[in-house]
């Protein structure tokens, strides 16, 4: 693809999201996409963060226990603390990186199924905490989380108070669309870069990379904290929006559905997580028409996607060779 | 303290069972079953109706069981996982696959059985009372015993048929198997069927126990992933100490640990990731898978 058409490509998606659909939730009254479209931007964040751990090649099912425990970091600096909504994001962020980086340092030795079935069982872990220490409130977890502040510099107002908003949701998915840009535009200039090469090479073979003198042990841990980050930002924000966060809010399902996307979307494509969480979510949400027949046509969907292109949605472009052989 | 080792025997019994089926599949197929779990359940299910609604013995129900999920774990190899491994450039890709199955199989589970507690009635009444030292019905004993006997019986038949030699020479390497003339396809499909019939036994012999409900089949997943990563993935006598060793963790966590609440899983797990750390391929695992 020519530079120009990628520019056009670009500035395409971003007229999409940032002014077309709302135009058209607008003038359509379809309120609740702004939901839906908020959720698929938040989620292909965090999932963002998985399909870098699949960059380096791990299977990262345990993105939940960061999202989740984002979502506590901020709940609990917002409503204990009283500190502003905008610098718990960050603070969210950074204390699953550190955290992660503290676990990955040991697991991420592990390789193949056993760093999958590590990562699985540390969403459990979360989830068991969640219910244990004290500061988290046990099963009532915490309720009733004010909404965003504004922000205002020198007089001027940068962002408004999102409780006095007449209609919240679209505040909400401009800031989880302009995350989600910022986030997606971030990980193409680090798969881009000579850090992504480097990653790459680890995906393919790390002993190889060590003997040419890649340092892999902090290669792999800095995808990792990477990853969490985002995990953790995603999840601060999805708290923020339901106000209320529980040691159920992310599951072992969610971990699940986080590397679905990813495998969906494809993972040899930077952006194949934002089109797999879209149609992962959008199709469970049309389904809901469907009643009790919904998870019987979601997952029959899913098995004959796998099927038939198991190399994730954005594979359709390539050129098809005989008998489908890669 | 009697009691604590009498129950973790017996849970570790079942879960070695469990732990048996997913390392097999993973051993031959290099697949991580995420559906393990549900075909747990589904084994459960067709218990309850041969036995709890048609009223058959209960041997009878077993062997439905049986059955019933070898065919299921032999179509879901021969028209699924065989093409998507074929395809596909990487094989993670499989994973998804797996829990595409996994979410496939609750929801046909759901819509046929519904989302109540089902149980049976008791295969065997009485409870063994050793002077108060090991109290234990008799139907937890049978069960098992049965156990036990399956993972005996397994073992042997791999050890010692044409096909667990075939099944075995494919897990250790699957391009020498197939040049020492090992119909790898069909040896494929026979170990993916006989992990899952491990399974539909397991949920044979539960239901009589702890009856079954459509929901459990994931957390049963998440047991089975960790005696797994205990012992060391696809290797049998691993996933059999590692289930016994899970039955016996939970048995004495859940004595000893009751005072403190609910954190006996919290521990395990914690002390699952240290021990990780140390070990990465678990108790026999080879190193990396």
């Amino acid at each position: 693809m020519s530079r120009g058409a990628q520019i056009g490509l670009v500035a395409a998606f971003l007229l999409a999201v940032l002014v077309a659909v709302p135009w058209a939730i607008e003038a359509s009254g379809r309120w609740d996409l702004y939901y839906t479209l908020t959720s698929v931007a938040l989620l292909s964040i965090a999932s963002a963060g998985v399909w870098l751990t699949f960059y380096i090649g791990r299977i990262n099912i345990g993105q939940g226990a960061y999202a989740l425990m984002g979502g506590y970091v901020s709940a609990i600096l917002v409503v204990d603390y009283g500190i502003s909504f905008w610098l718990t994001l960050p603070a969210a962020g950074l204390a699953c990186a550190a955290v992660s980086v503290l676990i990955g340092l040991p697991i991420l030795r592990l390789r193949g199924v056993y760093f999958a079935m590590v990562t699985l069982v540390l969403t459990e872990v979360a989830r068991l905490a969640a219910l244990a220490l004290p500061v988290t409130n046990g099963a009532k977890g915490i309720s009733n989380i004010p909404l965003p502040g504004g922000i205002s510099l020198f007089g001027l107002t940068l962002i408004p108070d999102f409780a006095t908003l007449a209609n919240v949701k679209p505040a909400f998915y401009y800031l989880a669309v302009i995350l989600m840009i910022l986030c997606f535009a971030g990980m193409y200039r680090l798969v881009h870069s000579r850090l992504g090469q480097l990653c790459r090479s680890l995906q393919q073979n790390e002993e190889l990379a060590s003997s040419i003198g890649v340092n892999i042990a902090y290669l792999r841990v800095l995808a990792y904290a990477v990853s969490s980050f985002l995990g953790g930002l995603g999840g601060a924000i999805f708290i923020a929006i339901s106000r209320s966060v529980y040691p159920s809010s992310f599951a072992v399902q969610d971990s699940i559905n986080f590397m679905l996307n990813c495998f969906l979307g494809g993972l040899g494509y930077v952006f194949g997580p934002m089109l797999g969480t879209l149609v992962l979510y959008f199709g469970w949400d049309m389904l809901f028409l469907a009643g009790q027949w919904q998870l019987l046509i979601y997952s029959s969907v899913l098995i004959l996607l796998m099927v038939w292109l198991p190399n994730g949605l954005f594979s359709i472009r390539l050129p098809r060779r005989g008998g489908g052989q890669p | 303290m009697e009691q604590v080792i009498a129950n973790g025997l017996y849970l570790g019994a079942q879960y070695a069972l469990i732990a048996l089926g997913l390392t097999l599949i993973f051993a031959l197929m290099n697949v991580l079953n995420f559906a393990h779990g549900q075909m747990y359940v589904l084994g459960g299910f067709v218990s309850y109706t041969v036995y709890g609604q048609l009223g058959l013995p209960f041997v009878v129900a077993l062997v439905a069981s049986a059955v019933t999920l070898a065919v299921v774990g032999a179509l879901i190899e021969r028209f699924l996982f065989r093409t998507v491994i074929r395809r596909s450039h990487r094989e993670e890709s499989t994973m998804l696959l797996a829990a595409g199955i996994a979410f496939f199989l609750d929801a046909v589970i759901l819509l046929m059985f519904g989302e109540k507690q089902r149980g049976v009635p008791k295969i065997m009444d009485g409870v063994l009372n050793w002077d108060f030292r090991i109290i234990m019905p008799y139907d937890r004993i049978l069960v098992g015993t049965l156990a036990i006997a399956a993972i005996a019986g397994f073992i042997l038949y791999m050890q010692y048929s044409k096909t667990g030699r075939a099944l075995r020479a494919l897990a250790q390497d699957r391009v020498a198997a197939q040049l020492m003339g090992v119909d790898v396809d069909r040896y494929s499909m026979i170990g993916f069927a006989l992990g899952a019939l491990l399974a539909g036994v397991v949920g044979g012999l539960l239901v009589t126990i702890t009856g079954v409900n459509s929901g459990i089949g994931g957390p049963i997943s998440i047991k089975a992933f960790m005696m797994v990563m205990i012992g060391g993935a696809g290797v049998i006598s691993g996933a059999i100490a590692g289930g016994f060793i899970l039955g016996m963790l939970e048995s004495v966590g859940l004595s000893v640990l009751h005072a403190y609440g609910d954190i006996t899983y919290l521990v395990i797990f914690a002390s699952l990731m240290v021990f990780l750390a140390i070990r990465p391929q678990g108790l026999m695992g080879k190193p990396w898978g």
